[in-house]
């Protein structure tokens, strides 16, 4: 129950940061994808089901707002949740390198799907531009913020962890 | 792990793939209705609006704090020039306001003489701040702190600083979505207010991130069109009030089959710097068949 009143309060925040904090402050003209952050954590933390539905309600969330359909996000974010879920046998917490990796392999991808499916099949031929100008961007920023918002979502989930484990015993 | 195969005493939990292939059933459906009607649009508006649109008020109201105590640190050097610029413009606008008042009254002398009704006439405004935006970095919308309940309604234009921003592409009760006419999937129909020559105009990233918005499809045989023209909404835009101000013509070109031009145009809106817009509550009328 607390576990899921966190993940409900991390989502809203990070939507916040991203959505209505980030674009005043930072002097960015491409913004990181946190909600990307949060999705592929919370699929390699805890496996698939809980990087699905973390990653549809952050979709979904997305979508209300900004999205010309409803749903086209919400799947991407859902995949991206359960292919990181994947990688759930392989991660251990002390390692940075894999979740970065897997982080930003998630991100060019989703960047990628969004260029077929919102500019390519439009008939918007120019690839190396968009992959110049807002692909790769957003990609390098949501590396370095990987690195400020990883460990506040690590500490978060071993918190929750241990939790768990002591009402267990 | 099967569904069906369940130890005693063992929490049942749904396989993944199963899950995958729940949500993907959802999500196509819910693509498809959305993309046919607008049966979601309202209640899950509704939702995210009373759960986040409070914080993002409160946001924006610190952020804005916060970027004008910036902005007068950096802007106090910059503001002594201006200010003397200023002065010798308002100089030389009060003698062209003369100039102009001088052509109003004719302007009106012939207006009744031709019987014409009033074409430019006062639109009802609303004002509406800026709260959050579009950080997908592929779109150009944001989402201002007015919905239904203050009377905004879906297609409304809105304006800034005497320029056209964009219009409304989805509300809630206390929320709107405006699609700026810099974004990627926005079409204005245009036309120059010098010669009237219809034109279209279409923002794209490319042209966001150089700071001018493509135009094309423009018609004008006699070369009239030049640097510097205004170009305003046209008469036959469904969507748009006719007559507001879109930007400046920067470039014009031949297309390659030699009947129509395109080119580039500098907008009206400094899009960068927006935290205030006008949503325009009169609605262009719409003919129904």
């Amino acid at each position: 129950m607390l576990s899921f009143l966190f993940t409900g309060a991390l989502i809203l925040i990070l939507f916040l940061l991203q959505t209505a904090v980030f674009p005043v402050l930072l002097p960015l003209r491409v913004l990181p994808n946190l909600l990307i952050i949060l999705t592929a954590s919370k699929g390699f933390m805890k496996g698939e089901n809980a990087g699905m539905a973390v990653g549809f309600i952050c979709g979904l969330l997305y979508d209300a707002f900004f999205g010309e359909v409803i749903g086209f996000y919400a799947l991407l974010y859902t995949y991206v949740g359960f292919i990181n879920g994947k990688f759930s046998r392989v991660f251990y917490p002390e390692d940075i390198k894999l979740p970065l990796a897997l982080i930003t392999v998630s991100d060019l991808t989703f960047g990628l799907t969004a260029y077929v499916f919102l500019f390519l099949i439009f008939g918007k031929l120019d690839f190396p531009y968009y992959f110049i100008h807002v692909i790769l961007p957003e990609t390098v920023v949501t590396m370095v913020a990987t690195l400020a918002f990883y460990p506040i979502i690590l500490k978060i989930n071993e918190y929750l962890h241990k939790r768990q484990r002591k009402r267990e015993y | 792990m099967s569904p069906i195969v369940k130890r005693k005493g063992e929490k049942f939990t749904l396989p993944s793939k199963w899950l995958l292939f729940i949500l993907t059933i959802i999500c196509s459906a819910l693509m498809l209705f959305t993309f046919t009607t607008d049966f979601f649009d309202k209640p899950l508006g509704t939702i995210v609006g009373y759960a986040l649109v409070p914080f993002e008020k409160g946001i924006g109201k610190a952020g804005g704090w916060f970027s004008n105590r910036k902005d007068e640190f950096t802007q106090i050097k910059s503001l002594i020039k201006e200010n003397q610029s200023l002065k010798e413009e308002v100089a030389r606008l009060t003698e062209e306001n003369t100039l102009l008042q001088q052509d109003k009254y004719e302007l009106n002398k012939l207006r009744q003489l031709f019987e014409l009704d009033e074409q430019y006439e006062e639109y009802h405004k609303v004002g509406a701040r800026i709260i959050s935006r579009d950080s997908g970095n592929w779109y150009s919308a944001f989402v201002i702190d007015k919905g239904t309940d203050d009377g905004i309604l879906k297609d409304m234009n809105v304006i800034a600083g005497g320029g056209l921003v964009g219009r409304i592409s989805a509300v809630g009760p206390n929320w709107a979505r405006v699609t700026a006419i810099i974004s990627d999937n926005a079409n204005v129909s245009g036309m120059t207010l010098a010669t009237e020559d219809n034109l279209i105009v279409s923002g794209s990233l490319k042209g966001m991130n150089e700071g001018v918005i493509y135009f094309s499809k423009l018609v004008d045989s006699k070369s009239a069109v030049k640097a510097g023209d205004k170009i305003v909404t046209s008469d036959i835009s469904d969507k748009f009030l006719p007559g507001i101000l879109i930007g400046y013509v920067l470039t014009v070109e031949p297309d390659n089959n030699n009947l129509t031009k395109s080119g580039t145009m500098i907008p009206a809106v400094d899009f960068e710097h927006l935290s205030e817009v006008l949503v325009i509550t009169d609605q262009k009328q719409i003919i129904e068949e």
